[in-house]
């Protein structure tokens, strides 16, 4: 049998990227089972077997939460899979989650340098993420931390998304007595309304929200902070000595067009959380209904309008188009979500502006006028300006339209909290090393403070702000 | 879970009260405010604007019709049952102040979201006038608790059968065309708070309106509960549920409200289908 830790130097180099076997799409796009089926163990060892030990790890600063990339890569290779698991959790909580939804290609991925060379794909690193974090779930295998006696100081984290997570994870290690308050029904936050069940399970989420209880996190969930209580009362009343607030960007934009309002057209917010959240994917088991839509057009062209676009093809849509006015090019969204999504069927209708949603008689959504594009000069995101070609109106028929051109500060928390000073944007103006706020006792970190950016930034500012909030509570 | 500690069948068992004990939502909640159910894990989350909070008793009350799949199932819950999720208090309060002479008009359920505004209202030092009207005196609910807060209370009918026969916007002219109003309240039905807007229109008098659309998150998440107010659009789960009447939206509002109409009419075939086998 072949052994990889046996490969010389130069057998090692040798190894082709291992690519991970996925559903086939055309069968894929009808259901919500996960996309990706990960390695095999043989598979991780030759993948992992293509790092060449760098003595300057290029790809450990590329992390936001600094892993200690080309160490747990090793001992995958040595089949030390229990060392390797413990090394990824000294840098990240959520390793499953990383695994599968960071955009790897431009950070540790991007600047490694086996992908440097000429022809050479860089080690996949997310990939043996997602492989050690599924097999240590697989194996029951947990995060054997030795927790401190308590110190008998209270964190009241808002928001269970992956900064809150995050926070209340490295607090709980330190012997601080943390309590979530999440105002859905459930925990998660982004990683269960926002990303769907296809781009990760619902079960892994769970796990992990799991693992905080299992550390003795308690999370109190139907709670609005800012509503049912405010942050001034948990400080006061409630007898919390810090606050980490990690609300999330959750304000929907709009495009501010005629006929927004029709029925049929939704925000993606909407549209996601009806189906990943309330799995209106499930009606009638599940009470909360969804439009599945005929034709479905798609507005914008990050990774939320790809999710969108494959959670309607899952749907039963009969054919689903992204709009978007500049090309592919352009696109926020990385390229294997374009990748997944055009594989799937989902076509593209680049170049192309929505002018007006226009509606039958019922007050229902029967299409957009539209206009091509082309493009001009640079604009101040250093992306070329699509300017509108002059008669280029057309109809493009549809019965739902989803629209995702990003989300705002949700004002709900900050309107009802004095002493917290914003930015112009509205989101929360945070120490960028210690996500310290201006308000005492409140540290923030996410969305809310980031704008909108990724789960493992978020992740990275929870982790700063969890040690500059151990650090204050141990002078209390 | 959100225990139900009391419960009333009303209008013909088509409406119920719950109070349900749920003490630091009461101990936030101001009138006009409300608050989302979820009965089970399947169950969806149905906005409830409150009928009653009593502080002392950590509860808040809701009093709701039943018109589909998710408020059958809610009206089966029991004395000693519970709602797995509530969440509140959601939405700006109403803008409770002395302003002289206060009509309030409910329509139907509206009587219940209504009936905390006219207490305050009348608390504050208003002069207040209730009109309520439903269907036929059967279906009138909150009549003696109206009255006990208004300092007159008039019933319209649709069938004559109690009060004025007719709907409530007849006797709302002819209260306009009588003295001088300074603020009309209007909760009901979206034709209701339509019609009632288009004649205090008429008379120059501001009114304001509690709007129930669709919504899921009720914390200015989703967007599905945005309504058009003069030419913007508003969600009404942060910036209402209360909006300037004459500005609102109202057919655009009824549109959005059938969206889902025929998935409403499966969940309740499907559940009926239940019940039979």
């Amino acid at each position: 049998m072949i052994n990889v830790r046996n490969f010389t130097k130069k057998e090692r180099r040798a190894i082709p990227r291992q690519e991970m076997t996925e559903r086939h799409p055309k069968q894929r796009a009808k259901y919500f089972d996960e996309v990706t089926l990960g390695y095999s163990l043989k598979e991780a060892q030759f993948e992992a077997a293509r790092c060449i030990q760098c003595k300057d790890p290029a790809c450990i600063k590329g992390c936001p939460v600094g892993i200690d990339i080309p160490s747990f890569l090793e001992m995958i290779v040595d089949n030390k899979l229990n060392d390797a698991i413990d090394k990824v959790w000294e840098s990240t909580a959520l390793p499953a989650v990383c695994g599968r939804v960071c955009p790897q290609e431009m950070q540790c991925e991007q600047v490694c340098v086996v992908g440097m060379k000429n022809g050479r794909d860089p080690v996949g690193i997310g990939n043996l993420e997602m492989f050690i974090a599924d097999w240590a779930r697989a194996h029951n295998i947990k995060n054997r931390v030795e927790i401190p006696p308590s110190s008998g100081k209270k964190v009241a984290v808002v928001g269970s998304g992956p900064a809150g997570i995050t926070v209340a994870g490295d607090l709980a290690k330190k012997g601080h007595d943390v309590t979530i308050f999440e105002a859905f029904h459930k925990a998660g936050g982004v990683l269960l309304y926002g990303i769907p069940e296809f781009r990760l399970s619902k079960e892994i989420v769970e796990h992990e929200i799991q693992q905080l209880l299992e550390l003795g996190v308690k999370i109190e969930y139907n709670w609005v902070v800012g509503r049912t209580v405010d942050v001034d009362e948990l400080l006061e009343e409630k007898g919390f000595n810090a606050v980490f607030i990690g609300v999330g960007a959750g304000l929907p934009n709009f495009l501010n067009i005629p006929g927004e309002d029709l029925s049929g057209v939704f925000s993606a917010n909407e549209y996601l959380t009806r189906a990943n959240l309330m799995r209106a994917f499930d009606f009638p088991q599940y009470d909360t209904p969804i439009i599945a839509g005929k034709n479905v057009a798609v507005l914008g062209a990050g990774n939320v309008a790809m999710d969108s676009a494959r959670t309607a093809l899952r749907l039963g849509a009969k054919s689903v188009k992204i709009v978007y006015r500049r090309t592919r090019d352009e696109s926020p969204a990385r390229h294997i979500e374009l990748h997944h999504a055009e594989q799937e069927g989902v076509e593209f209708e680049f170049l192309t502006s929505p002018l007006e949603f226009i509606g039958s008689s019922d007050g229902k959504l029967a299409g957009i006028s539209c206009e091509r594009m082309e493009l001009g000069e640079a604009d101040e995101s250093g992306r070329r300006r699509p300017i509108a070609i002059k008669d280029s109106q057309f109809f493009l028929d549809c019965d739902l339209a989803i629209i995702s051109i990003g989300t705002q500060a949700n004002p709900l928390l900050t309107n009802t909290t004095d002493g917290l000073e914003l930015n112009k944007f509205g989101n929360i103006k945070a120490d960028p090393k210690t996500g310290k706020t201006t308000k005492d006792g409140v540290w923030a970190g996410g969305d809310i403070t980031l704008g909108q950016a990724t789960v493992i930034l978020a992740m990275g500012t929870g982790r700063d702000a969890a040690k500059s909030i151990d650090k204050y509570l141990s002078t209390k | 879970m959100y225990k139900i500690v009391k419960k009333e069948m009303m209008a013909h068992n088509s409406v119920v009260l719950n109070e349900i004990e749920a003490p630091q939502i009461s101990k936030k909640a101001k009138p006009g405010q409300f608050i989302i159910l979820k009965v089970n894990e399947t169950g969806e989350r149905i906005p409830l604007t409150m009928a009653n909070v009593d502080k002392k008793r950590g509860t808040i009350t809701i009093i709701y019709m039943i018109v589909g799949k998710s408020t059958k199932n809610f009206s089966m819950l029991e004395v000693g049952d519970g709602y797995q999720d509530c969440v509140g208090p959601l939405g700006q309060p109403t803008n409770i102040k002395k302003k002289g002479t206060v009509v309030c008009v409910g329509g139907g359920t509206g009587a219940a979201v209504l009936h905390p505004i006219t207490k305050g209202m009348s608390e504050a030092g208003n002069r207040v006038i209730t009109i309520l009207g439903a269907r036929n005196r059967e279906y009138l609910i909150l009549e003696k608790e109206m009255e006990k807060v208004s300092n007159e209370l008039r019933i319209c009918t649709d069938d004559g059968s109690k009060g004025r026969h007719g709907f409530v916007t007849d006797e709302l002219r002819e209260i306009l065309e009588n003295e001088k109003v300074d603020e009309v309240v209007a909760i009901g039905p979206v034709p209701m708070m339509k019609f009632v807007s288009l004649l205090t229109k008429e008379f120059n008098v501001s009114t304001t309106v509690s709007l129930n659309p669709i919504m899921i998150d009720g914390t200015g998440m989703c967007g599905g509960c945005r309504v058009t107010i003069g030419n913007e659009t508003k969600f009404a789960c942060v910036d209402g549920p209360e909006f300037d009447g004459h500005k609102v939206d109202y057919d655009s509002l009824m549109r959005r409200q059938n969206t889902y109409k025929y998935e409403e009419e499966q969940a309740c075939d499907c559940m009926n289908d239940k019940d039979l086998r």
